[in-house]
């Protein structure tokens, strides 16, 4: 959490992800949809991450570029773990394999990212033999093994295949897949979005464990704040392709300092029926990243917004290790 | 007029389902009520039979579905009541099916035809459900989409469903479902796919049509917290049975039976960011391999053993309207009340 002091495992430097579009035009340069933009994020070796915001805030994307699974147009990603150093916008096969070994993903949907014709041994043993990470079936199936048995999956689950599953075991599939090559580094992608309210609780805990177990460090990505809430050292928050704010989790969700943010908050539901009504709403949606508003990104939305919101994109300002990118954060907070 | 003061009521809803596997029960004597302005939260985890319980209303299961003798779901009306169960033929079925009861689902991209505009299935549906001429349909249709709050709803009108955002989809599926005016709205998860500030946006309008149209809505959800927000009263199912029922004040703030507490214990609280997460251990079971006795005994952390496993808990009452199906609170007061929420 200290990332001062702690080289980052994961440090971005004004990332941006651009996405060219059909032209609609004859002449002149194709719209472009900038799906990241100008991102600065440190990861901490051995972190729980979060990263939230509406669909078609650039979650993904972002989370991807850390991958290289999505191209990046602009901007620094380094990766560090003490044994090797990677820089990801100019990178070579040979490494990028290597580093394919060292961060992983785990995805959304449980039951699109299981092959239906394979079991579950070789669903998990596959990375092992595809990166020629084991010499010998015997290692092969040993490593298997070790890591299904971490995710409460035993030798009977091996050899079935994952259809014989409940979507909280597949899930518990998905994760044993992505350590098996021990990786330092795993983005997961809203991996308890599918899953229902009894059977979260469980995924999140064993990925709570992995991790201290392991010492890997996690980009979550969730739209879920009070899922991120319980899990995440730090989160940052997204709003169309931006960082609005990040703070260590539990300064963020006391004292948020975004408007956005604030809204996001409210808007989850409270277990409290006597609640109703007292939600900040947030009219309207998220505009389209092909055509983003001038200045501040939020200013469509917010309430608050002045004259300088809407000519000037505020820049993230640090205060006592929490950054906002709002102009009248200050303000607000006073009132 | 119809003196009765339920708008439907679901007696002993028993479906089972032919499959190359065997017969399985999707549903098991269920029973529910739902009065004209009152929204009753259907609350389980997937493969708990909601979905299921919501299409048997428009006897919309497939071929396969058998229902027992003994279902009876009766739909009351202003001049007539009917037995959903003894429609035969599809001309008899509008009633239920888009007539008297809409649904919404979950998915509004998988909702709405593809190929087709949305103004035009908006029109379809009301010129097979209304005299009203294609000229008045249209008109209507596009009232419909401005009042749940869709910006330039007559070139809305004319988009096709990819062309519209997650939630404006989900509010012209609801603009679509209001415009035959229901008397019962069905809504199968119509919050799960948007996100936290859309949902708000769309559980509002929802309360708010309820106010203006006076109808009776079905709001399955796997959610409590939307449930908290919207219901008056909740039902919980498991495995095709309901285990408790009562308003929603009751069962969230008392709740009674171990599925529920756990259900509630299950989510991650803002309030108190240090408390653990508590699984309910297990996974649903199979419907092929139904436990005997209470379905919840495989699961249930409090079970006291041979009553579980082999009677069915009766349904009793714990507070004014407030009943649970379990062996602890129908034997004694075994349980303290006062678990989870506080």
């Amino acid at each position: 959490m200290n990332n001062k002091i702690q080289k980052p495992l994961i440090a971005t430097k004004d990332l941006s992800v651009h996405y060219p579009l059909r032209s609609t035009k004859l002449f002149g340069p194709p719209p472009v949809v900038k799906a990241v933009e100008g991102v600065n994020i440190n990861i901490a070796p051995g972190s729980f991450f979060g990263l939230v915001g509406e669909s078609g805030s650039g979650k993904t994307t972002l989370g991807r570029a850390l991958l290289k699974a999505a191209p990046i147009t602009r901007g620094e990603v380094t990766y560090s773990d003490g044994e090797v150093e990677f820089d990801l916008t100019d990178i070579e096969k040979k490494d990028l394999q290597e580093y394919r070994r060292r961060a992983q993903l785990i995805f959304q949907d449980p039951y699109a990212a299981l092959s239906p014709r394979m079991t579950v041994r070789d669903i998990i043993a596959e990375p092992l033999e595809v990166m020629g990470i084991t010499k010998s079936r015997e290692e092969t199936d040993r490593r298997g093994r070790g890591i299904a048995a971490k995710c409460r999956l035993n030798l009977e689950h091996l050899r079935r295949f994952p259809h014989a599953f409940s979507g909280g075991q597949r899930q518990r599939i998905s994760i044993a897949r992505a350590l098996v090559s021990n990786p330092k580094f795993v983005v997961a992608d809203e991996s308890v979005a599918a899953l229902d309210v009894s059977i979260q609780a469980d995924v999140l805990n064993l990925l709570k464990e992995i991790q201290k177990e392991m010492g890997l460090a996690f980009l979550f990505i969730s739209h879920d704040l009070s899922v991120v809430a319980h899990v995440c050292d730090y989160v940052a928050v997204m709003y169309l392709g931006r960082l609005v704010e990040t703070a260590p989790t539990r300064q963020l969700f006391e004292s948020p300092r975004h408007p956005y943010t604030k809204a996001l908050l409210s808007a989850i539901p409270s277990l409290d029926p006597d609640d109703y009504g007292k939600a900040e709403k947030l009219e309207g949606e998220i505009p389209s990243p092909t055509n983003p508003p001038p200045g501040c990104k939020f200013q469509t939305r917010c309430r608050f917004a002045i004259d300088i919101c809407r000519s000037q994109e505020p820049k993230l300002e640090t205060e006592d290790g929490h950054d906002v990118a709002c102009h009248r954060w200050r303000e607000l907070l006073e009132a | 007029m119809n003196k009765n003061k339920n708008l439907i009521e679901v007696e002993n809803l028993t479906l089972q389902f032919d499959t190359d596997e065997g017969r399985i029960t999707a549903v098991d004597n269920v029973s529910f009520s739902v009065a004209p302005g009152e929204v009753l939260g259907l609350v389980g985890e997937s493969g708990s039979g909601k979905s299921v319980t919501a299409k048997s209303l428009m006897k919309l299961n497939p071929g396969n579905a058998i229902y027992s003798p003994e279902t009876k779901i009766k739909l009351h009306l202003e001049d007539r009541s009917v037995d959903i169960m003894q429609l035969k033929s599809s001309k008899e079925m509008l009633v239920a099916r888009g007539g008297a009861i809409s649904m919404i689902f979950q998915e509004p991209m998988a909702s709405f035809a593809p190929a087709i505009t949305i103004g035009d299935q908006m029109v379809e549906q009301l010129l097979i459900h209304t005299d009203y001429s294609v000229a008045k349909a249209k008109k209507y249709s596009i009232e419909m989409l401005d009042r749940v709050g869709i910006s330039d709803a007559d070139q809305r009108f004319k988009q096709y469903a990819f062309e519209l955002s997650g939630g404006m989809r989900q509010r012209a599926m609801i603009a679509m479902a209001l415009s035959t005016k229901p008397k019962l709205l069905i809504a199968d998860e119509p919050t799960t796919a948007l996100d936290v500030t859309i949902q708000l946006q769309v559980i509002d309008l929802m309360k708010d049509l309820v106010k203006e149209f006076g109808m009776g809505i079905i709001f399955i959800t796997h959610d409590l917290g939307v449930i908290a927000q919207t219901a008056d009263k909740v039902a919980v199912m498991y495995l095709g049975k309901l285990i408790e029922q009562g308003s929603v004040r009751d069962v969230i703030r008392n709740p009674s039976h171990p599925y529920t507490q756990g259900l509630i214990a299950a989510l991650p609280q803002l309030d108190n960011l240090d408390a653990p997460l508590v699984a309910v251990a297990g996974d649903i079971p199979s419907p092929l391999e139904r436990p005997s006795g209470c379905v919840f005994h495989t699961r249930c952390p409090v079970h006291l053993g041979g009553q579980c496993s082999s009677m069915v808990p009766e349904f009793s009452s714990v507070e004014r309207s407030h009943t649970v199906a379990c062996h602890l609170i129908e034997a004694s007061n075994l349980v303290d009340k006062k678990v989870a929420v506080s």
